[in-house]
């Protein structure tokens, strides 16, 4: 019994279409290859979205039970540098775009611009959360390795009418200073993996790997630049700012 | 090939961009200003309000969402779905948990 | 109804020359393949080494239950043994079991594509459940854990000195090979399908699989989150689980439940597909209500994300939501029952003949509905207080995950051994193995129900006297049952080599799996196939095989 007797349809397969070096062997099109890890960059996108949401769900019902707690913990966050570093992670998103774009038109000197200057964002960005880290360990301000209930328990300097916390609400800062550490730790770790990832690219794109018509790779990595630069849109209102005005 | 996915591959110009950008940095200047202000729980509202506009342009527009097929237009939708899903049946719990006992 | 389909006669059938399995030679071959049939079998393996130790395990539980008194082993000892039990078997073998071995062989070729979209994701996610796997085993080495598979905080975080930190992170790695399986199978799904490979013309068996995708994919990461949240908890000691610092305990529970409802059905999910097979092609029907059973899946995995609480009503859990959960619960008995009914329906009428396969179905219809009945009083808040955390909960998961799962398994294996390795195993003594493991499970498990409506609870190493007798029938059915699983492991082993050469459609199967040579090529198909008929249609198989004859003679 002849095991291939299905109906086939000889002229669909190779015919008619340029074999690319880049087109993987169990693709028909590169248009289908294109959508595919498009789609399944998503897929994984969608999976950091629950990944970050079990934190958010945490930070939601922890807000609404220890209110004074969030906004004193919330009082001791620098806005000055809190804004910088939205600014500095848009500014990197917009330049990752850009770098997109850049592939998009094969120019590739200005891809491997675009592509450093994301990477120095990105880094100043670290940067600046590491002095943030730096300041509240001294401060101590970390649950667990280095805390200590005082800076609550006495009127905030910097914001005088604030009331001092009773001990046992004072106590629950912690669970805010957890859930800041928690939620921007995994923020910066998915950073680090970015900028990781970026060096690679950028040696590559100097090779001119991207520039050539085959650029899902820059695409799909901008993807993910852009989903960790959406959680800190939303990281920053949620700890830096609501909780300014009780 | 299932599907059909025929549309072209939409570019996005960096002018559009450069205006996306602007946007962002002031919606950032905006939400910044609006927490000065005393508005009560309004202050949160507003902050969630402006985040959830940036978020929506940066998908839209940096993420090419609005220029991509319908299957990825509905793998954020389920994304934001499944998410809304935890929230809400995990505040079913907190929200009544103390009914009745104070 | 049915169509009358003669068995083809094997005495004629040959291997072919080039397949998947002889394409390369060499460890390196397999250990590198980007093939997503080579990958199947290195899951099928691995998975088949944990699902061992995971039986060992059990046996040893067993064997400690056989007296009322902690004798055989310390009190400590019996709790990392069913922690261990747990955790092996949940996460090492029932969430790939079908999956990653049947799906990973089947799906690309049922849409019919030449592989998965991500062969090398695929492959990596093999890696992935190896790591995941030798931290387990390093758990278990160094001294195992003691926390119950389900970390339940704060023991998991403040009071016990057990390797909590090194079983979490096997599962958080072992989640991640989950994510990549679903996130694969959702693409090929969407993407790769041949061309006429309509929504509507894919077998159940690939309906299944997306639905269980689908909730790997958004499941698995809220898991992730929360074991990370419970290492830091152990090693730093932030404060979002810890009572004395503010936390609330019960959020980890919500959070736990949020994947780990959800992955009881990326455990069942993939064995209804199986028996959806086997039944239409067992009974030469089209499976009654194809569209019916199709959305089903899809209904299941979407209210299997409304109903998590339910694990959780005895816990100190709102009463109100706690209402509002239980109602919701009632919702999965509707596409569950929908999936039974329609099988039993294909049968009416059909042809059925009784090959090993079939045999494990039945075993799957009969002890799934038993297995979900019982979950209906679980979900009923009046039962639950009185049922859950004694026997009665450990026999209905059981009933669910062995009965259910693992006979779904053990069809799937035998179903499409032939399409695998190009043999047939032995008949009599797969249908005595299909036997054995049916007696041998009630056997086992039945009592258990008994046990835990009279108030035996469960996780604990001693017992009162007066429930030994039913202990002691579980203990001689767990025996049993444990000849009922060794068994296929000797004799699928034994025909590997010496069984019949099987022949590209030994099942008279409608599926596209069964039109290419077994075992497949490498690529699967020579040409991209067009697909012109439905699924389940056995006319147009007949037809063929008829063609056939007629252009051959």
């Amino acid at each position: 019994m002849d095991s291939q007797a299905i109906a086939t349809h000889p002229d669909h397969t190779h015919a008619g279409h340029e074999h690319p070096p880049y087109l993987r062997h169990h693709f028909a099109t590169v248009e289908q290859q294109r959508e595919t890890s498009s789609f399944g960059m998503w897929l994984f996108l969608l999976t950091e979205i629950m990944f970050f949401g079990g934190m958010f769900a945490a930070y939601m019902i922890y807000r609404n039970w220890y209110y004074p707690a969030f906004v004193a913990g919330s009082h001791q966050l620098s806005i000055v540098l809190g804004t910088i570093n939205t600014a500095v992670l848009i500014c990197s998103s917009f330049t990752m775009a850009m770098g997109v774009y850049s592939a998009e038109m094969r120019r590739k000197s200005a891809l491997v611009m675009w592509l450093l200057a994301t990477i120095v964002l990105g880094v100043v960005f670290l940067g600046i959360k590491a002095d943030e880290y730096h300041e509240k360990w001294e401060k101590h301000h970390v649950p667990g390795l280095n805390f200590s209930v005082q800076d609550f328990v006495r009127v905030n300097p910097a914001y005088p009418e604030d009331k001092a916390l009773p001990l046992d609400m004072a106590e629950k800062t912690q669970v805010y200073f957890s859930l800041y550490f928690a939620m921007t730790g995994m923020h910066a770790l998915h950073m680090i993996i970015g900028i990781s990832i970026l060096i690679g690219l950028v040696i590559k794109a100097q090779a001119g790997a991207y520039t050539q018509g085959h650029m899902t790779t820059i695409e799909n990595f901008g993807l993910y630049w852009h989903f960790v630069d959406i959680v800190w849109i939303f990281l920053f209102p949620l700890l830096y700012l609501i909780s300014r005005h009780q | 090939m299932s599907e059909p996915t025929h549309h072209e591959q939409h570019i996005v110009s960096p002018k559009l961009y450069g205006v996306i950008f602007l946007l962002l940095m002031i919606c950032t200047a905006l939400t910044v200003g609006a927490s000065y202000l005393e508005l009560g729980t309004f202050n949160a509202v507003v902050a969630l309000g402006i985040a959830i506009f940036k978020a929506t342009i940066v998908v839209l527009f940096f993420m090419h969402v609005k220029y991509s097929s319908k299957l990825t237009k509905l793998t954020v939708a389920a994304g934001f779905f499944t998410f809304c899903v935890l929230l809400a049946m995990t505040l079913t719990d907190y929200m009544s948990r103390a009914w009745g006992r104070w | 109804m049915s169509t009358i389909v003669s068995l083809p006669d094997q005495s004629t059938a040959t291997m072919p020359k080039r397949s998947y399995l002889n394409a390369e030679y060499g460890l390196k071959s397999w250990l590198l393949t980007g093939d997503h049939k080579r990958i199947a079998i290195l899951y099928l393996i691995s998975i088949t080494f944990f699902f061992f130790i995971g039986g060992a395990m059990a046996g040893l539980i067993r064997l400690e239950l056989l007296t009322p008194q902690t004798d055989l082993m310390a009190a400590d000892t019996y709790n990392k043994l069913f922690t261990m039990h747990g955790i092996v078997m949940i996460f090492l073998f029932l969430v790939p079991s079908v999956p990653a071995t049947i799906g990973n062989f089947l799906i690309p070729i049922m849409v019919g594509a030449k592989d998965l979209a991500f062969p090398k994701i695929n492959l990596l996610s093999w890696y992935l459940y190896l790591a995941g796997g030798i931290f387990t085993l390093a758990a278990l080495i160094s001294g195992g854990v003691d926390t119950g598979w389900t970390f339940t905080t704060p023991l998991s975080t403040h009071y016990l000195n057990t390797h909590v930190i090194t079983a979490g992170l096997g599962i958080f790695v072992a989640g991640f090979s989950s994510i990549f399986t679903g996130l694969n199978f959702i693409v090929t799904i969407h993407r790769m399908r041949a061309p006429g490979m309509t929504w509507f013309r894919l077998p159940l068996f690939v309906w299944s699989h997306y639905a269980a995708s689908v909730l790997m994919v958004l499941g698995t990461p809220v898991l992730a989150i929360a074991l990370v949240l419970v290492i830091l908890e152990r090693t730093i000691g932030i404060g979002v689980f810890d009572p004395a610092k503010g936390g609330d305990p019960l959020l980890f529970q919500h959070l736990f439940w949020f994947y780990s409802h959800p992955a009881v059905y990326i455990m069942i999910l993939p064995g209804m597909g199986v028996i959806s097979e086997v039944i239409s092609t067992f009974s030469r029907k089209r499976v009654f209500g194809y569209t019916a059973v199709a959305f089903s899946s899809v209904a299941i995995a979407v209210f299997g994300f409304f109903v998590w609480e339910h694990h959780m009503f005895i816990m100190g859990v709102s009463n109100y939501s706690a209402l509002v959960f239980s109602l919701l619960t009632m919702l999965v008995a509707v596409p569950s029952a929908i999936k039974i009914f329609n099988w039993a329906a294909t049968l009416y009428k059909g042809s059925i003949t009784f090959e090993t396969p079939m045999l494990y179905a039945f075993g799957f219809m009969g002890l799934f509905t038993i297995g979900g009945l019982t979950g209906v009083f679980l979900g009923s808040l009046g039962m639950d207080i009185h049922l859950t955390e004694t026997y009665f909960i450990v026999a209905h998961f059981h009933f669910v995950m062995v009965g259910g799962m693992l006979m779904a398994f053990l069809s799937g294996v035998h179903f499409w051994w032939p399409k695998m390795t190009g043999r047939m195993y032995p008949e009599g003594l797969s249908k005595l193995a299909a036997l054995t493991t049916f007696i041998g499970f009630n056997l086992t498990f039945f009592p258990q129900f008994i046990v835990g409506y009279l108030g035996m609870p469960r996780r604990y190493a001693a017992y009162p006297p007066e429930f030994q007798v039913l202990n002691v029938l579980s203990t001689a059915g767990a025996t049993v049952l444990g000849v009922g699983y060794l068994l296929p492991m000797l004799y699928l082993t034994w025909s590997l080599k010496y069984g019949k050469i099987a022949g590209p459609n030994p099942w008279q199967a409608t599926g596209l799996e069964w039109q290419i040579q077994s075992p497949p090529l490498t690529e699967n198909f020579i040409e991209t196939p067009v697909i012109d008929y439905e699924a389940y249609d056995y006319e147009w198989l007949a037809n063929k095989t008829k063609n056939e004859v007629q252009t051959v003679g």
